[in-house]
């Protein structure tokens, strides 16, 4: 047992937090986020140079061969910034389908052109009907000659908007909320069958509505009559940054918090002098080091070989990170008091952030119900 | 990082779990699981089957008569006994006394009390809590004054757990009554046989009979029995309570209890089927046990720092461990009893002897859980209150 750093991952955390702290402050921020895309090319560039968009990859596929604490340091790194690039849609579950789902040959075209940069990605699974089930799908893929149509309609597809090729879900055969029959397609976004309407999100990211009407699949990734475990896996690696995301965000709100309870002075005093407000404090510090616990625990459970004791175990993260993100993000407004409920300061976006987080792929409620309904963690 | 036990480990865990099953009484362990504390014999003969196998002190060094464990081995073994479940070494004993005299004493003192210590020939309680002193510790005033080759002890001890089995007791006292409140206190053993002593009951609202009044009137004690340094037996207390780094957490009896309650709600009937299958009741233990989860994980955290330090300061995430801990306890006792339903009601009490359902009034299973409820109420107020563990927190982790 042993929560040291190698020296590599230590000197992958500094200098992420360097760059970061260099060029992505809060007002830096505002400026990505009037940009025509809705983030910064330039960061996105940065972040290539540094290696978090070959991180997964294995080295001989032109990756930088990290793994689930890799991921879970860039992640919580990015949340201290609430970063807006597409990180988590291209590197992650982008990463994630083309290094489970991909043939060798894809990997070989696709891989060296995420790594530098080049090529974005998105994940579009939402449907209107679907909620959090990642098998309720009606977007139908049907033969066409030695390829697949794709025709439907997926929403909030996260950076899908400024995505060069979209990973979608879609229905090869069964009914709308068969286990079986989903299949993984990548889709060409520039497809003359690919409708995009772009929009930002409460979070200040970016996503869009997307209609597929006979959009040509250029590569099906894994088995496209049975693709529900390579979504489950990708989905699951997602969590798992989301937590470490999650974490980071938390810190900052939380340490935000403190410090503005240290100098707002009422009374004649800081506020921080108030017993009320420090055990609110000690709380969500309890919740805040509760979660980093779980994100360890998800970066664990991330390689678990079965899958349904994975799946339980990202239950789990998803439900405590979910309710220890709520608590912490709304008690970082509740004890700044009106001057967090402005705009123009950052607690706010942290608390946004932090509520998305909570609700992508499913939040704590939808996790609870499902780990209920598996017999829970500890056998009877 | 890498969050797992080792092969070593592992094989330690088994090792651990063989002793058990081999060694401890169907008669204790079927107590414990019905939620009842073991009785002293249950507790003596355990204690001294751990002693005989060298366990009895996980956490004591070698020299001291402990296995010289690591930490990650003391904790597996907790955990284990826990679990099981099976009593854990006498706290008195193991954790408190033991380690400041391990620290703070003579080599006569530790030649005289430890081995006795372990083999629990003598069994030892805790004189600090008085009425007028809590969580404000401090603020104590039973005094010792030197008389003589002796100390003369007169005042008030309360809360004062199982001193009803007790053949010790140590205690702070004041004797220096011009210094700064902390700064006169002195850490002192007194045997309970010593004239002067009156050992009273306090009855707590299920009915059992586990802490006491203990009064001290011209209790003559041999100067040698001072621990440490006079006037200094703050310091002793703040090791004591310092101590025990991971200990509140009890992540294996949590798990334990959550093991109970789903066999309870398999058998509890609700709306005509197993209350297990009440979606609604399902979700409130699952939210518990994902919160153990994270539990486990921070003590996992804590130990591996703990590895790492070379103070002997008192760490404040120990905090975090127990304000989580106590709380996911009280809600396993809170569920054990609802899983009951309307059989949680009869009035057993806990600890009297043939306080058990021999007038079959309940399904066995059911029997007693309310009682258990209301006496574990008490987890978040013993040991440095919840309140003041967060006004630790507030100061130490948070600077405020």
């Amino acid at each position: 047992m042993d929560f040291d750093l190698t020296e590599e991952q230590r000197l992958l955390q500094d200098s992420l937090a360097r760059l970061l702290g260099d060029k992505y402050g809060f007002e830096q921020r505002k400026g990505f986020m009037k940009a025509p895309e809705g983030w910064s090319r330039e960061i996105w560039a940065q972040f290539a140079e540094l290696g978090l968009l070959g991180l997964p990859f294995a080295e001989d596929e032109g990756g930088f061969g990290g793994g689930p604490v890799e991921t879970l340091l860039v992640a919580e790194q990015l949340g201290r910034a609430i970063t807006l690039e597409p990180w988590l849609t291209t590197v992650v579950i982008g990463g994630g389908f083309l290094r489970h789902g991909a043939s060798a040959a894809l990997r070989a075209e696709l891989v060296p052109q995420v790594a530098a940069g080049e090529l974005l990605l998105a994940f579009a699974q939402v449907e209107r009907q679907s909620r959090y089930d990642l098998f309720d799908v009606t977007t139908t893929a049907k033969q066409d000659g030695s390829g697949w149509v794709i025709s439907g309609r997926k929403g909030y597809v996260v950076h899908g908007d400024s995505a060069d090729t979209l990973i979608v879900t879609a229905r090869t055969a069964g009914g709308q909320r068969d286990k079986q029959g989903v299949g993984v397609f990548l889709v060409d976004a520039k497809d003359p069958g690919v409708q995009r309407r772009g929009y930002r999100t409460v979070d200040g990211q970016r996503a869009a509505e997307i209609e597929f009407s006979g959009a040509r699949a250029t590569a099906v990734l894994g088995n496209p009559e049975d693709g529900l475990p390579l979504v489950d896996q990708v989905v699951d690696e997602a969590i798992a940054a989301l937590a470490g995301e999650a974490v980071g965000a938390m810190q900052v709100a939380h340490d935000m918090t403190i410090d503005y309870m240290k100098t707002r002075q009422q009374f004649g005093r800081p506020i921080a002098s108030f017993q009320a407000l420090q055990h609110r404090a000690a709380d969500m510090l309890v919740a805040l080091e509760q979660a980093r616990s779980m994100s360890y625990y998800a970066a664990i459970s991330a390689e678990e070989r079965n899958p349904v004791e994975r799946r339980k175990a990202m239950a789990a993260v998803k439900v405590q990170i979910g309710r220890s993100q709520r608590f912490v993000g709304q008690q970082s407004i509740q004890l700044h008091g009106g001057i967090a409920m402005t705009v123009e300061y950052a607690c706010g976006h942290y608390f946004k952030r932090l509520t998305v987080n909570d609700a992508m792929f499913g939040d704590a409620d939808h996790y609870v119900r499902f780990l209920a309904d598996t017999g829970g963690l500890v056998a009877a | 990082m890498d969050l797992r036990f080792t092969d070593a480990e592992i094989a330690f865990r088994q090792e651990v779990r063989d002793f058990i099953a081999r060694e401890l009484p169907a008669e204790t362990r079927d107590r414990m699981i019905a939620g009842r504390s073991p009785t002293k014999a249950q507790v003596v003969e355990w204690q001294r089957k751990l002693n005989a196998r060298g366990w009895a002190a996980p956490e004591w060094p070698k020299e001291a008569g402990g296995p010289g464990w690591t930490l990650a081995q003391r904790y597996i073994f907790r955990e284990e006994l826990q679990q099981a479940p099976a009593p854990s070494p006498l706290g008195f004993n193991i954790n408190m006394c033991g380690p400041v005299i391990i620290e703070f004493g003579t080599e006569e003192q530790k030649k005289r009390f430890l081995p006795r210590m372990l083999n629990l020939d003598d069994w030892w309680c805790q004189g600090f809590s008085e009425p007028g002193a809590g969580s404000d510790l401090a603020s104590l005033k039973t005094r010792a004054v030197k008389d003589g080759d002796h100390w003369i002890i007169n005042g008030q001890k309360t809360w004062t757990t199982l001193a009803q089995h007790a053949d010790w007791i140590f205690v702070l006292a004041r004797t220096d009554v011009a210094a700064k409140k902390q700064e006169g206190i002195s850490f002192i053993l007194v045997d309970m046989k010593t004239p002067g002593i009156t050992v009273r009951p306090i009855i707590t609202i299920e009915g059992g009979h586990e802490v006491n009044e203990v009064f001290f009137d011209d209790v003559k004690v041999p100067l040698e029995n001072l621990v440490g340094q006079e006037n200094r037996g703050w310091d002793c207390a703040k090791f004591l309570l310092g101590n025990e780094r991971f200990g509140q957490a009890r992540v294996g009896a949590s798990r334990e209890r959550i093991r109970r309650l789903k066999i309870i709600a398999q058998e509890s009937m609700d709306g005509g089927q197993p209350l297990m299958e009440d979606p609604d009741f399902r979700r409130k233990v699952t939210e518990i046990e994902v919160e153990l989860k994270a539990l486990e994980m921070t003590v996992m955290r804590v130990i591996a720092t703990e590895t790492k330090r070379k103070d002997k300061k008192p760490d404040p995430a120990t905090s975090v461990l127990k304000i989580k801990g106590t709380e996911i306890q009280q809600m396993c006792s809170e569920l054990l009893m609802k899983a009951a339903g309307p059989y949680a009601w009869a009035d057993g009490d806990p600890d009297e002897q043939g306080g058990s359902n021999d007038v079959d009034v309940a399904p066995d299973w059911a029997f007693g859980l309310a009682g258990v409820y209301f006496n574990w109420r008490k987890q978040s107020i013993y040991g440095g209150s919840n309140e003041i563990q967060r006004n630790i927190m507030a100061k130490a982790f948070l600077g405020l």
